[in-house]
């Protein structure tokens, strides 16, 4: 790849906000809202990846490590049974190792009706410096463990710990994936440039994740709670124009903890009642999305 | 810079944990657990009782709250002592007036220099528990296992020989630890750690020298990660433990008595303009009839006997 095209990699041809084609989503909702809880396993003594440390401090990190752990025990079970209760499925971002080391939280999450993407395989293994080789390896133990596991076909992917390499989009998308949640250009989905088949980004957010909440603008629980309402207002006003998407990206370890997930649930109830909301699943969002747009594979 | 075929290796992939510590277990699946006194929810305060001395010490790393300017910091040095004479007392003047006993995790130096205030506290009926030497007594994967060792025996003698007994519990400085950290404990005879935070009950962990319990002192929840790290106000700090304490008393409606660590730092939750907030907080809750106040080795003694 030479110089120019490492500075503009030509993800996408710019779209301006103003006078896009409508986007309707059924019901005549204006905003389509997923919730992606991340479903994670983090290893306590992983291997180095020269690119990227995976712990901040010496291996065992006990905090960094048990605090992730706190997901699987505790908080996982927290946070599904308020979305469940609240009519909200979950679009899961998911450690596929998860499957291996704790099929009972992936289990929880199927039976719920829930649907599955990758994450890679652990969230402490990047994809800096893979070769093609070793990245098609990951994306096919995802797909073929998830399936086995689930039954389910991924569709979609988030790259563990948002690394990626320049082929990731171009190897999804030749998987036939449909859908990347690595991409924050828009508030609406985009048809990313590929070198076969199709992938839609889809909205997701840094913004509104708990983890940027919580660590970056140092939110308290309450105050994440408003910010997510405010955020879910907006798009849904906006989205009578065109249909607009949020999601909700979550870590149970988060949001789950015991003086988060009470006002929390605020959020959902408040999306839940509002009437606008297309509360669905983000494959079920793309699948809507090029309906209108045109399905090119 | 390419990966090495390895990297795609993943040894420890399996059902169950990557390591041997604990076995998974969903806090929901567990048989429910019975405060005594019937309460639904019991909060466990632990304050951290630290001194810095002047000249830190980096290895195996600074311990937060540590000496940040050239020699003589004496800003810092002074204003962690102001924990250690005025903001303790105003904590433990806040749990005294709800007949609160709670733990203490007490660098064994301060056992040394000040044993005025060990004795308040134990008067008081508060537990001591092992915190390292000093805030220079930071443990992590570097530290030789002879040193931590002599680290963690150096730590629980000093404070024995003041206090007449050994102390039950520790508290490693930061929850940091080494591979050899929950070992070395078991061997020196500690009955429970606090440093993972992975659950919201006790539970037991394996070592190469056999068990020790875990009762996670849930960083997320204590005045350093509200206050100093997430810039949060004492009144939302308040908050946030009201949320967590409803929060965890309607889950124990449905699966049995609940815990809520409280950590606190004397030179953060003990100025004059954060106590008066605290102290509210501690006299509603301690209003409520289903929540009690406990010290961490009358929650391990509870739990263990209905193991």
């Amino acid at each position: 790849m030479s110089d120019v095209q490492k500075s503009d990699p030509g993800l996408f041809d710019y779209a301006p906000y103003r006078g896009r084609p409508k986007i309707e989503w059924p019901d005549g909702k204006t905003c389509a809202v997923w919730v992606a809880p991340n479903l994670e396993f983090y290893e306590l003594d992983p291997a180095v990846n020269p690119h990227r440390k995976s712990w901040p401090k010496p291996h065992p990190d006990v905090v960094g490590y048990s605090h992730r752990d706190h997901a699987n025990r505790v908080s996982h079970w927290r946070m599904a049974e308020m979305m469940t209760k609240h009519g909200f499925p979950g679009s899961v971002s998911l450690s596929v190792a998860l499957c291996d080391h704790i099929p009972e939280v992936v289990e929880d999450a199927n039976q719920r009706g829930w649907e599955f993407f990758s994450h890679g395989i652990y969230n402490t293994r990047y994809s800096y410096g893979m070769d093609e080789a070793q990245e098609r390896a990951i994306i096919e133990d995802s797909i073929e463990t998830v399936q086995r596991a689930t039954g389910q076909r991924i569709k979609g992917w988030l790259a563990p710990a948002l690394t990626h390499t320049p082929r990731t989009l171009d190897l999804l998308a030749e998987y036939g994936m449909d859908y990347t949640c690595d991409l924050y250009h828009d508030d609406q989905p985009t048809d990313v440039k590929v070198k076969s088949g199709q992938l839609t980004a889809i909205p997701y957010s840094l913004e509104v994740n708990d983890h940027y909440g919580f660590f970056i603008y140092n939110m308290s629980p309450r105050e994440y709670a408003d910010t997510l309402i405010r955020q879910y207002d907006r798009l849904a006003e906006e989205g009578a124009q065109s249909g607009t998407v949020m999601c909700i990206p979550l870590h149970s370890y988060l949001i789950g903890q015991p003086h988060r997930i009470g006002p929390f649930e605020a959020v959902l109830e408040h999306i839940a009642a509002d009437g606008r909301a297309w509360i669905t699943k983000a494959g079920d969002i793309v699948d809507a999305f090029r309906k209108q747009t045109g399905d090119l594979s | 810079m390419s990966l090495d075929a390895s990297y795609l290796d993943y040894p420890k992939r399996r059902h169950g944990m990557d390591h041997d510590y604990y076995p998974y277990s969903n806090l929901f699946d567990r048989k429910p657990v019975q405060w005594p006194g019937d309460k639904k929810l019991m909060i466990w305060p632990v304050i951290s009782l630290e001194y810095f001395p002047m000249v830190p010490n980096d290895n195996p790393f600074r311990a937060p709250g540590h000496m940040q300017t050239a020699y003589p910091d004496y800003r810092h040095y002074t204003a962690r002592e102001y924990g250690t004479r005025i903001g303790i007392y105003r904590l433990l003047g806040a749990f005294e007036k709800v007949g609160a006993k709670i733990s203490v995790a007490t660098n064994s130096v301060i056992a040394q220099r000040y044993p005025q205030l060990i004795e308040d506290i134990i008067s008081g009926g508060h537990e001591i528990i092992a915190h390292s030497t000093d805030m220079n007594g930071t443990i992590a994967s570097g530290l030789a296992e002879a040193d931590e060792k002599a680290l963690i025996e150096g730590s629980l003698t000093a404070l024995e020989k003041v206090i007449g007994t050994r102390p039950r519990g520790w508290l490693s400085i930061a929850r940091s630890q080494s591979f050899n950290t929950a070992k070395l404990l078991a061997e020196a005879g500690v009955d429970y750690m606090c440093d993972w935070a992975n659950d919201e009950l006790p539970y037991a962990f394996q070592t190469d020298s056999g068990a020790i319990t875990n009762i996670p002192l849930n960083h997320e929840l204590s005045d350093r990660q509200i206050i100093n790290v997430q810039q949060q106000s004492v009144d939302s700090y308040a908050q946030q433990m009201t949320d967590a304490a409803n929060w965890l008393l309607a889950e124990a409606e449905q699966n049995g008595g609940r815990m809520l660590p409280m950590h606190l730092t004397p030179y953060i939750m003990g100025l004059p303009y954060r106590i008066s907030s605290f102290e509210k907080l501690i006299a509603g809750v301690a209003e409520h009839n289903d929540i009690g106040f406990a010290r961490g080795d009358a929650i391990l003694d509870s739990w263990k006997a209905q193991k």
